[in-house]
């Protein structure tokens, strides 16, 4: 009896763990496909009816804003990110004397919630008293900055304060990087007289893939899950110019009163997130041969 | 030929003066471009802090920019304790608290477990273990979205919707997954002789954990709560679906605060309230941001 | 039945599996007390998933595992009365070299006294008492080496296990550590098994070598059997450095005896007698072969061993000093063949030298199978 409770001990002690994942994870993530094939509104229903909200999706003028919003948010923001982390982490990667300090003050917006974020940028944008008049006290007075209020514009704006906050984190991957490259190969280049800008662009960035990898990976999944920050910062308006799938999805769930087209909403995130996340998890857990 | 050799150690001379010109204004502009980028990365910090010292009429007439004229700690005192949240007008102090006992027992919970997940995906693999833990690990990336529904609806069938025990087990469930990840990472370092060291030498499972992983665990502890504490005290989704009146955590105060549309807007009272929500993060990152850099950049870069 | 009792170690067919792919198959090996068995082969062999199934860290998929005539079966590895040294040394990093040394009494609840007094003697037994408050961060190689065999020494066990417990140390700590591991074989009398993948090791500690290849035994016998009379050619090349020549031959046989004839650069042929009966040949006919034939077997005609060394001149591809020994190099039957000549021996790469073949000592191998037919 002691052996066998001894032989399966760690499999009772994960198994909680495991079971909560499982019912609260999967079997969520079930139940919130199986809502979306049904005519759920106010109350979930269980009757299958086949794809009826992924037609009103489809239909929907709304989701069809949000997903374009995705789209521009998405490939702006990781774009950014990945471009200023990057050259963030190679300037600081230059034997600066500072580079602690530094390092802090690029990284810091990361310990913040996208909910300050979005109230301190809402103000610095804000149409009349932010950057605006800035600009105007300093002679411009031809400047105008209303993007917050452009129907067209406001999804930049989020964009803007979304790099803002999480440039130094990608910086933060990218120096870590960097101060793993094999220095006898630097060194060797050195030796070969190759100059600094070229054993960055030949050597050290092309050997960084699997960085560049895990940033997208994280960029992306912020990108997917951007909710609080456009909450804070626009409160998906003008009108729902600036709603992307999740502000939608809680829309329709809470205010609405429209599990349907929450719940389709939701598998379509899933789906998105999925596409990234699982190849990205197979290459990362598949066994490597060493 | 002593003329030649003269004219080039002289010109070898004024070579490496150049050279060593082009370094130092090489050296400048690096240097330049780095505090620009630190000027970007502070200026809405200095916003947010000097507007919430200004009084609302040098908002309107003063600059954005400019430091405030007198310091005016009012708004301050009223984002603490007496700013409307909607219909209640109590500031952000009980929804602070409510954020104090929603993370500890939260980070608390999901760092042991994830400690025990770890140990036993990195030490006591079984067959099948590795697929649990791509499923835990999947579990860390899914949108929230896709589970809000279903969990509303569970947290009402057991009887804690709406309040902070409710929201502590939607923080401990969802946060397994990265904590195991975390552990598991930092254990898997440790060869396995150790274990079987402990194991000829009598002890158990536990013993092996208690007396030898958890001593060694220090730092990524650290790194594990830190983590924790940010996602579970900066989270704002769980909290705006899953509490209510008296129980919201404090970003859902905070923007209840901001996007409140009663009455004049008093931009010095949003900034200090932002200020307020945002201290206790900035202050573990400040004296433990060390740790919290190499936490972060452990998970993503080790996978 | 009797026997096993006296046995320390007994393991009889042994299989092991990890689902479909066979990693130990048909093990049976047993050791009396006092015995020091070294278990060498080539990494992947399977010698180490051996020894873990034998310390009760990995389970068996057949056969049993008897230590001190009891059978295994099912027993955790605290019970098996056992205690083993770990390549990594495996040292609790948090604890000092003293916790270290007493963590396994504790667990088993020995009164402290009695912790303290067995800590003091083996300090003192491996020379490190002035290390027992130290972490083991703070120790050099050697000095972790010590305090691993000094955890296993305090269990006082029937039998000890050592898991390649000098392959991270460096070349010359090394075989200090080798003398101490075989001196306190000596001094304690203890039943060892030891694994390694370093032939010398085995050589030099010994009383039994278990060579293995492919999770199967290839030979088990005193280090001189091994040595000398390897039963195949995977022993024979595995074992000694440099490793034993094994040349392709031609066997004849005919009423005055057996020939070898190998062939030479240029269509000749170096033919050398044989004195002993190769397998199947029954005294008559040809054969294809192959002669092993260890370095120190070919030398140059003035050395002593050479006595009953038959010579040939021999083309000298490349000369390697080497301090006590000059080797040197040249062809036979299409191989590189090394021989061992005196340090002093008068040879120039590119000339032909003399050089002496004992073949009193030679191996033969049938081609196919590799196995020893003389």
């Amino acid at each position: 009896m002691t052996e066998w409770l001894e032989k399966h001990v760690p499999k009772m002690v994960l198994a909680p763990s495991f079971i909560a994942i499982f019912v609260f994870v999967y079997g969520f993530i079930g139940w919130t496909a199986y809502v979306s094939f049904t005519r759920s509104k106010l109350l979930p229903k269980y009757d299958l009816k086949g794809t009826i909200q992924y037609e009103r999706l489809a239909d929907s003028p709304r989701f069809e804003v949000a997903l374009t919003n995705l789209a521009i948010f998405g490939i702006l923001f990781i774009l950014f990110a990945t471009v200023i982390g990057l050259a963030l982490a190679i300037l600081l990667d230059q034997k600066i004397r500072t580079e602690g300090p530094l390092r802090t003050i690029y990284l810091y917006p990361m310990a913040l919630s996208f909910i300050v974020t979005g109230t301190a940028w809402k103000w610095i944008l804000n149409p009349g008293l932010g950057i605006e008049s800035v600009m105007h006290d300093l002679g411009w007075t031809d400047f105008a900055f209303n993007w917050l209020v452009d129907p067209k514009l406001a999804i930049y704006t989020i964009v803007i304060a979304g790099v803002w906050q999480s440039s130094g984190f990608v910086m933060a991957l990218f120096l870590a990087g960097l101060r793993s490259v094999d220095n006898e190969v630097i060194r060797a280049a050195m030796v070969d007289g190759v100059s600094t800008p070229r054993i960055y662009m030949s050597i050290i960035i092309p050997s960084m893939a699997p960085i560049f990898l895990s940033a997208f990976i994280v960029l992306s999944h912020l990108a997917i899950k951007s909710f609080d920050l456009v909450i804070a910062l626009t409160g998906g308006g003008p009108g729902y110019a600036t709603d992307m799938p999740a502000t939608f999805m809680y829309a329709m769930a809470f205010s609405r009163g429209d599990i349907g087209q929450a719940a389709s909403s939701a598998t379509v995130m899933m789906i998105i997130v999925t596409a990234i996340i699982v190849p990205y998890l197979y290459s990362e857990l598949r066994p490597r041969h060493d | 030929m002593t003329d030649m050799s003269m004219n080039n150690a002289q010109s070898e001379k004024s070579a490496a003066r150049v050279r060593l010109a082009q370094r130092i204004a090489l050296r400048f502009g690096l240097y330049a471009l780095l505090i620009v980028f630190a000027l970007y990365y502070l200026m809405p910090l200095f916003v947010m802090v000097t507007t919430s010292l200004k009084s609302l009429d040098e908002i309107r007439t003063g600059s954005l920019l400019s430091l405030p004229r007198e310091l005016d700690f009012s708004s301050w005192a009223t984002a603490w304790s007496s700013a409307c949240t909607g219909i209640q007008c109590e500031g952000l102090r009980p929804f602070f608290w409510n954020s104090v006992l929603l993370s500890v027992p939260a980070v608390f919970l999901s760092t042991l477990l994830g400690a025990v997940n770890g140990y036993v995906l990195a030490q006591w693999r079984f067959k099948g273990s590795n697929v649990l833990f791509a499923l835990m690990l999947f579990g860390c990336f899914i949108p929230f979205q896709v589970v809000i529904l279903p969990m509303a609806m569970t947290l009402g069938v057991l009887k804690i919707a709406g309040t902070i025990g409710g929201l502590v087990f939607v923080h401990v469930v969802y946060g397994i997954g990265f904590t195991t990840l975390f552990f598991r990472n930092y254990y898997v370092t440790v060869p396995q002789e150790l274990v079987k060291a402990a194991k000829v030498d009598g002890a158990g499972f536990f013993r092996i954990f208690f007396s030898i992983f958890l001593p060694i665990s220090p730092p990524i502890i650290v790194v594990t709560v830190i983590w924790q504490f940010t996602q579970i005290w900066n989270d704002f989704l769980f909290g705006v679906s899953f509490s209510q009146a008296g129980t919201q955590p404090i970003t859902v105060a905070l923007n209840n605060i901001v996007n409140s549309t009663t009455g004049v807007k008093e931009y010095n009272v949003d900034m200090a309230a932002a200020i307020i929500a945002a201290l206790p993060t900035l202050f573990v990152y400040v004296v433990a941001g060390k740790y919290f850099i190499r936490g972060l950049t452990a998970g993503s870069v080790k996978g | 039945m009797t026997e096993t009792t006296q046995q320390i170690l007994s393991i009889e067919n042994l299989d092991k599996a990890y689902g479909t792919v066979k990693i130990l198959k048909n093990i049976n090996v047993s050791i009396e007390p006092g015995e020091f068995l070294v278990l060498v082969g080539p990494s992947g062999c399977g010698k180490s998933t051996l020894l873990n199934c034998i310390a009760g860290l990995e389970e068996s998929t057949a056969g049993d595992i008897n230590i001190g005539g009891r059978s295994m079966i099912g027993v955790s590895p605290k019970d098996r009365d056992i205690a083993m040294v770990f390549q990594s040394y495996a040292l609790y990093p948090t604890m000092t070299v003293g916790k270290n040394i007493t963590f396994g009494m504790k667990v088993r609840g020995i009164p402290e006294e009695e912790q303290q007094a067995k800590l003091a003697e083996v300090a003192g037994l491996l020379q490190i008492d002035h290390l027992l408050d130290r972490k083991p961060s703070q120790l050099s190689g050697g000095q972790r080496q010590r305090v691993a065999m000094g955890r296993a020494l305090v269990r006082d066990p029937q039998l000890f296990l050592f898991d390649e417990p000098l392959s991270n140390l460096d070349a010359k700590l090394r075989v200090e550590m080798r003398t101490e591991i075989k001196r306190l074989h000596q001094t304690l009398g203890a039943s060892i098994v030891y694994v390694t993948h370093d032939q010398i090791e085995a050589m030099t500690l010994a009383t039994k070598i278990v060579v293995m290849k492919d999770g199967v035994i290839q030979q088990v016998g005193t280090p001189n059997e091994i040595y000398n009379h390897p039963a195949n050619m995977f022993v024979a090349d595995f074992m000694g450095s440099p490793s034993m020549n094994l040349i392709p031959a031609q066997a004849t046989s005919s009423g005055d005896g057996t020939k070898i004839s190998i062939a030479r650069t240029g269509g000749e042929y170096l033919t050398l007698s044989f004195d002993r009966e190769i397998a199947g040949m029954n005294g008559s006919g040809a054969k294809e072969v192959i002669l092993g034939l260890r370095p120190e077997n070919i030398t140059d005609p003035l050395s002593i061993v050479a006595q009953n060394g038959q010579l040939a001149d021999c083309h000298i591809d490349v000369v390697e000093p080497a301090g006590s020994d000059t080797f040197v190099v040249t062809s036979l039957g299409g191989k590189q063949v090394t021989a061992r000549l005196r340090a002093d021996a008068e040879v120039v790469a590119g000339q032909n030298a003399s050089l002496a073949f004992d073949l009193s000592k030679a191996s033969v191998f049938e081609p196919e199978s590799g196995a020893r037919i003389a």
